[in-house]
């Protein structure tokens, strides 16, 4: 039984919180692990990082962008509401290490997991740089938990309609201009940044890790679609991810990889419109 | 009626091939023959009889419209002196009356009928005339759906023999006093005895006989591959066709099912201890069904949302209806196992915390990761690994798309590259889904296809076209980074290596592009790394498979034992529910308190009733 205990809509509606009850998960989650969703029987399985979690109440946290047929259907979900099927915590947690100053970057719906991500890397002791950014002021989420945990936090937006006008990009080359001890860049999001992001930190060589979130089925390693080539190896995202060394990353293939089924999705959504 | 120049006539004689009304005809005509054409009278009227020289079938047709309970005087049954009686069935189409009368055989050299009708048998004949009679007998074939319908739908292509004809088969089994086909059965069932009671029609006790040694016959009877261990041995085979045991054994099991004869068995003695089984496939259900039954509180922990491993996941419906498994389970249920989905072990619980809670942790968790071939371009969109194809298709149903969200793979040109079992299903899956060409593409001959026959007889039925002595090198991508064609190189057969099967060897230059816009590639499965990340401890063989002893199958682990593909590598159904015995034996032997014995893996003790 994984009940849906909370419910909270942001960036107007475009993106869902969800606390749901998974006690064995939520004992067991790590930052930057995931959790697998199938919300009922004609469902598809999707993957969701994990955001939060409360062992003791236990309870995870998901954050996800409505972006299409399930989605949608998550959206439309109510507090008590029951989600068939959450499985978890998969794939490797996010090795963190006291290693000195980090900079957390995070677009759109990545600061969601970014966050889980930057806590645990603020709890290991180090010194946390955050940098998030979205299109506009309403797509900006989880500022306020940010600025909590980070020891410096920069919000840009590419309209300029909230904090820096610009991509996170441009304040990441200022610190990797000015700061010497960035010891690791972290980035989570949409696949232009997180290349952009990779593509600037090889310039001044800081290790990057990105957060991979490619169409998966099973999340155990049994079906292989969520393949991701790193280094010119085949790796498994599920088992062997979701974090990679960003710099290994083939990001041109993963993209095309997971708009193979942009048709399939659009017709699922008029199917049930219909 | 018969006339007497006719050397043999066989077995089943249809009056009224085809419904009077609708004019539907039963499945019962072949090709190619030339017919001799007798006139017989019945009831004052004329009506043909058409006989096949070389089948030896004999088919009766008329318009004389035959009513339930005619008797036909001329034709008697010589233990019984009864005349033989119009069995009235209706035509499967309209409904309509339409009459079909069962004989017998009948031949020149012995005159002699079975009757089905009245289940007489042999009897009265000497040993060598009974096995004369029985090599006339031709094997019988399950009466399968349509060739060109089939493709259109997902229903399952045989339907399994009517109790007649799996009587008929039945009847040919020689039983042999030192069967061998019992040696060819990884769990040793015994199958001149459960042979025997169909053709006394004691379906139910034949199949309560298979399963003191095999607890899924009805998933195993259509998924072994029975030419290589049962029908490869059988006695028959050596002159005729061998008895097809496999269907007989999904006949008894289908007919148990169906007639709502299967019985939940009353535990006798409630045990305290706990047993915890991971993976819900072949081997699991074993250990549980086992265990539970000895009187243990048995827990199944399954990783996805469904039960039945690779039965639910692997296997397409048109193979192995989901219900069939679907009712396994429940009688699992039934008994008390308790069943948790969405539990992956080393993940959502470790093992070593599983034996903190429970006695005994059996690993059954298969060969799950697929192995891809490592060549160029196996990244690009439309490239599935067979594990990824099959599971969308099966598991998440994506074949009902849009009406189950997850997509369908679509494409017109497919190729399925590798010739096991998996293979087909694949090419079978995409030729139901859509694809207007499909193609196998196997880097060996045809003798060495390690499929079932029946499966590649089927898909070959379907209009699958094999690329035999084929290798594929590279995919070739278009510059959306989809599949646009492989790159392949003709093969050809050297000598036999360590498997035996000869080696493939490249012709230089033979190179060329199989255009496609799909490719599933189905060239084997690897040991799944969860399990071990948890569990470094845990020793492994060469190829990464859980290694144990053969004789309890226990891990290096105390009270960890496994069985099934983690431990072999991709193998059968059956094999790893033998080994799933073998393990839930060793388990009840050590927490009953007794050492296991040797020699006696081989012979498991445990005969469920």
């Amino acid at each position: 039984m994984f009940q849906i205990l909370r419910k909270q809509e942001m960036a107007k509606g475009s993106i869902i919180r969800f606390d749901i009850s998974a006690p064995k998960i939520a004992a067991k989650a790590k930052a930057g692990q995931f959790v697998i969703v199938r919300v009922n029987e004609f469902g598809e399985r999707i993957p969701l990082t994990i955001a939060d979690k409360d062992a003791f109440a236990g309870i995870i946290t998901i954050i996800f962008q409505v972006v299409g047929k399930t989605t949608a259907l998550m959206r439309s979900l109510k507090e008590g509401d029951i989600i068939r099927d959450v499985v978890g915590p998969l794939g490797k947690p996010a090795e963190i290490e006291k290693i000195g100053t980090v900079v957390m970057v995070g677009g759109g719906t990545g600061v969601a997991i970014l966050h889980h991500v930057t806590k645990a890397f603020k709890e290991a002791g180090n010194f946390v740089i955050g940098i998030i950014g979205a299109k506009d002021k309403d797509l900006i989420i989880l500022e306020d938990e940010m600025a909590a945990i980070c020891d410096e936090l920069i919000v840009c937006t590419d309209d300029g309609s909230w904090g820096v006008r610009g991509f996170v990009t441009q304040p990441l080359e200022k610190y990797l201009e000015e700061r010497y001890d960035i010891k690791e860049v972290y980035a989570i999001g949409p696949i232009p940044m997180m290349k952009n992001v990779c593509k600037m930190t090889l310039k001044y060589k800081v290790p990057t890790m990105v957060s991979l979130n490619p169409v998966m089925i099973d999340g155990t390693g049994m079906c292989g679609g969520c393949r991701v080539t790193v280094g010119n190896k085949t790796m498994f995202c599920c088992v062997d991810g979701p974090d990679f060394d960003g710099h290994s990353v083939d990001f041109e293939e993963l993209e095309k990889r997971n708009n193979l089924y942009l048709r399939e999705e659009k017709d699922s959504l008029l199917f049930s419109i219909r | 009626m018969v006339n007497a120049d006719v050397k043999y006539l066989k077995f089943k004689t249809y009056l009224n091939t085809y419904c009077p009304h609708c004019k539907h005809t039963f499945n019962f005509e072949r090709k190619d023959e030339k017919w001799l054409v007798f006139k017989a009278k019945y009831k004052e009227q004329d009506f043909e009889l058409k006989l096949s020289p070389y089948l030896d079938v004999f088919d009766v047709q008329t318009t004389v419209p035959l009513n339930e309970g005619d008797i036909l005087s001329d034709l008697k049954c010589p233990k019984c002196r009864k005349s033989l009686v119009v069995e009235n069935t209706h035509c499967e189409e309209c409904g309509s009356q339409a009459a079909e009368l069962i004989i017998t055989a009948f031949s020149k050299l012995i005159p002699f009928f079975i009757c089905l009708k009245h289940g007489c048998n042999w009897h009265g004949l000497t040993k060598a005339d009974e096995a004369k009679i029985k090599l006339k007998i031709p094997r019988q074939d399950m009466p399968e759906q349509d060739m060109k319908l089939r493709v259109t739908n997902h229903l399952e292509v045989p339907y399994g023999y009517t109790t007649e004809l799996a009587q008929l088969e039945a009847g040919r089994c020689l039983q042999c006093k030192e069967p061998k086909c019992v040696n060819g059965c990884p769990v040793n069932i015994n199958i001149p005895e459960f042979v025997r009671l169909i053709t006394e029609g004691e379906i139910d006790a034949a199949a309560k006989k298979i399963k003191e040694r095999n607890i899924l016959p009805a998933i195993c009877g259509r998924v072994c591959p029975q030419e290589s261990q049962c029908e490869a041995r059988c006695i028959m085979g050596l002159r005729e066709k061998p008895v097809a045991i496999g269907s007989l054994e999904r006949f008894v099991a289908d007919y148990e099912r169906r007639m709502e004869l299967v019985k939940i068995p009353v535990i006798k003695e409630k045990k305290t201890k706990k047993i915890a089984v991971v993976g819900s496939g072949p081997a699991g259900i074993t250990v549980a069904a086992d265990l539970q039954q000895l009187g243990y509180q048995v827990t199944m922990f399954e990783a996805l949302h469904e039960t039945g491993g690779v039965l639910v996941y692997g296997i397409p419906e048109f193979r192995l209806p989901k219900s069939i498994v679907a009712f396994e389970i429940d009688y699992l249920k039934k008994l008390g196992v308790r069943i948790e989905l969405n539990h992956v072990i080393g993940r959502t619980i470790t093992v070593e915390e599983l034996l903190e809670n429970f006695e005994s942790v059996f690993i059954g968790v298969g060969a799950g990761l697929p192995v891809f071939m490592n060549v160029e371009g196996e990244s690009l969109g439309n490239v599935f690994s067979a594990n990824e194809y099959l599971t969308r298709m099966n598991l998440m149903k994506a074949y009902r798309f849009p009406e189950y969200d997850t997509p369908k793979p679509k494409a017109a040109k497919v190729a399925v590259i590798g010739g096991g079992n998996v293979a087909m299903d694949s090419a079978r899956t995409a030729i139901r889904t859509g694809s207007s060409e499909v193609m196998i593409v196997y880097r060996r001959s045809r003798a060495e296809l390690p499929a079932r026959h029946e499966e590649v007889r089927h898909a070959e039925e379907e209009g699958i076209k094999f690329m035999l002595l084929t290798n594929p090198l590279k995919f070739i991508g278009n510059d959306q980074k989809m599949i646009k064609g492989i790159e392949c190189m003709r093969m050809q057969l050297g000598e036999p290596d360590p498997s035996g099967r000869r080696r493939p060897i490249p012709i230089e230059g033979s190179n060329f592009i199989l255009d496609v816009d799909l490719a599933v590639i189905s060239i084997g499965t690897g040991p799944n790394p969860i399990i071990f990340q948890t569990l470094p401890d845990l020793k492994r063989n060469k190829w990464g498979y859980i290694e144990v002893n053969p004789e309890t199958n226990e891990t290096s682990i105390p009270n960890v034992y496994a069985g099934g593909d983690i431990v072999t590598g991709s193998a059968t159904v059956i094999e790893a529910m033998g080994a799933g015995r073998i393990a839930a034996n060793a388990i009840h032997k050590k927490l009953s308190g007794d050492e296991v014995e040797k020699d006696k893996s081989k012979d498991p003790e445990l005969v469920i009733v």
